[in-house]
């Protein structure tokens, strides 16, 4: 196998997916309508309960849109990254992991292909989105849309990879409903992705430990830091490192000697 | 002498440790998961134009027999070689030889047969010329030629399959694994999988592995390896089987060696 191989195999994978993303209408709308509503009726909802007050990447008071958009931009990576991994083991297409993992390329470099094809698709909405919203009045910097995509390239390919790991171990969550109660919801509301923090820590602290510690809550705000046209170190450093670390979870789970796959399925 | 070893390592990681070699060879295999034994010592061997029919009830051990030789999952012990490469030193090589059809349905529905074709292409790193030209080759095999730009979802279940089988052979595999393949097809559909293998070792040489819980699909042309209980209990060409057993038919020697009744 020659680079060029390696080439071809990732043309190949992320082509497909954007095949399937595209043939499934009905995938497209809801990816896009999931974030809007909460966009265009949510916010607009809460638009006098929830004031906001200056709080840095923020120069002025804002509308509460303008604070949940990069939230619902990670609304958006963290679907898509959940769905295409986990698509894998659901979908009646059980099969197409399998057809995935007879290929000769080494295994990691077909999950991490996987990754960058689902990253792909997850960033092309993602810009949708931020074109509709443009038009509702949510208008950052013109730079900051430039700015933006290496956040929305590092913060999709943490939750890619984070379902890269859980299609990898977790037998339980046999349905999306699964993934919704017990990763996604929890993520989402324990993150700073519809509330700045500091009205967390005033009601709870614990809870605010746990935002803290969500690695959500910065993918969120590196995503929404670059915006701005501003760099968050701090957010930057845990999603880098979040990357790492459940990329090599995952490549353990699929890797043959381990045994996740094969205790998986001794116990089918 | 020297010039011929000269040539090989020219060649690279891509020539076969020995050009000779099977195109499978199983050995001393066994696996389990906990408790339970899923294959016991198991060993065997595929040559060139093999015809092999892996006969077992359900939970003998096919499909862990598959999924080893696939390497979905490693051996711990024992070996399994694909044309002389061993699948865990060097999956690359052994699984770039290798056709699989699986058990379950794998083609994306949602894409066009071509792109299913394709997609496969690429997995395993053709260029797209080449790799169009491979598949219109496969798909007139199957003589699906007229559906190649429809969805996979509006073919029929016998359909599916043949499209799943001239996948498995885009990137010419000299060695094919079918994982039960006809289950849940009709007869003229399972006639045809029979027919279409039957061909390709025939006249191509490929050497088949062929799984099944039916008996009726194995014919006296075939070898057959009659597997139980995750051990084998019989192997060699089905009338020297069947003759071993003290039968007549392989039906009677299948419930001879397992004392059990055979679907």
């Amino acid at each position: 196998m020659r680079p060029v191989h390696y080439y071809r195999c990732l043309r190949g994978i992320v082509w497909r997916e954007a095949l399937r993303f595209l043939n499934q209408r009905g995938r497209f709308l809801a990816a896009l309508v999931r974030p809007l509503v909460w966009l265009l009726i949510f916010a607009t909802g809460f638009r006098f309960v929830l004031g906001v007050s200056i709080i840095p990447p923020y120069q002025t008071y804002i509308p509460y849109e303008e604070y949940i958009a990069p939230g619902l931009l990670g609304m958006i990576l963290m679907f898509q990254g959940m769905q295409s991994s986990l698509s894998m083991v659901w979908d009646r297409e059980t099969g197409s992991m399998r057809t995935l993992l007879v290929s000769p390329l080494p295994r990691w470099y077909l999950l991490l292909s996987k990754l960058i094809a689902a990253v792909i698709v997850s960033v092309l909405q993602a810009y949708v989105f931020l074109l509709i919203a443009y038009f509702w009045g949510i208008q950052p910097p013109r730079l900051g849309y430039l700015t933006v995509l290496p956040a929305l390239i590092l913060s999709g390919m943490m939750l890619s990879a984070l379902g890269l790991f859980l299609s990898s171990v977790i037998r339980q969550l046999e349905n999306f409903a699964g993934v919704m109660n017990f990763v996604i919801f929890p993520m989402f509301f324990a993150s700073s992705a519809l509330y700045p923090l500091w009205t967390v820590r005033q009601a709870n602290e614990t809870l605010y430990r746990i935002c803290m510690a969500n690695p959500f809550t910065h993918a969120v705000e590196l995503v929404r830091f670059a915006l701005y046209e501003q760099f968050n170190l701090e957010a930057f450093a845990v999603v880098a490192g979040c990357v790492i670390v459940f990329m090599v979870l995952a490549v353990l789970g699929y890797d043959p000697g381990r045994g996740l796959i094969a205790r998986r399925a001794g116990a089918e | 002498m020297l010039d011929l070893k000269a040539a090989a390592a020219d060649r690279g990681s891509s020539a076969a440790p020995n050009p000779e070699a099977p195109p499978l060879v199983v050995e001393g295999l066994s696996h389990s998961f906990g408790e339970r034994q899923a294959l016991r010592n198991v060993s065997f061997a595929l040559e060139r134009g093999d015809r092999t029919m892996l006969l077992g009830l359900n939970g003998a051990g096919k499909t862990t027999l598959f999924s080893l030789i696939t390497r979905l999952y490693n051996h711990r012990s024992g070996a399994i070689r694909i044309f002389g490469w061993e699948i865990k030193q060097k999956p690359s090589e052994a699984l770039a030889r290798l056709g699989v059809v699986f058990q379950l349905p794998t083609l994306d529905l949602d894409l066009s047969v071509a792109q299913n074709l394709f997609y496969h292409a690429a997995l395993h790193g053709l260029p797209r010329r080449e790799a169009s030209i491979r598949l219109r080759r496969e798909i007139e095999r199957v003589g699906l030629t007229d559906r190649m730009r429809e969805h996979a979802r509006t073919l029929s279940g016998g359909q599916r399959r043949r499209v799943e089988i001239a996948r498995a052979l885009i990137h010419q595999p000299r060695l094919l694994l079918l994982d039960e393949p006809t289950v849940g097809l009709d007869v003229a559909s399972r006639q045809f999988m029979l027919d279409h293998v039957r061909m390709l070792c025939r006249e191509e040489g490929l050497a088949a592995l062929w799984a099944t819980h039916l008996i009726d699909e194995v014919d006296a042309e075939a070898r057959v390896i009659v597997l139980h209980r995750g051990r084998i209990l019989a192997e060699g060409p089905v009338p020297e089987v069947i003759r071993r057993a003290n039968a007549s038919t392989m039906r009677e020697a299948f419930d001879n060696l397992t004392g059990e009744r055979g679907e």
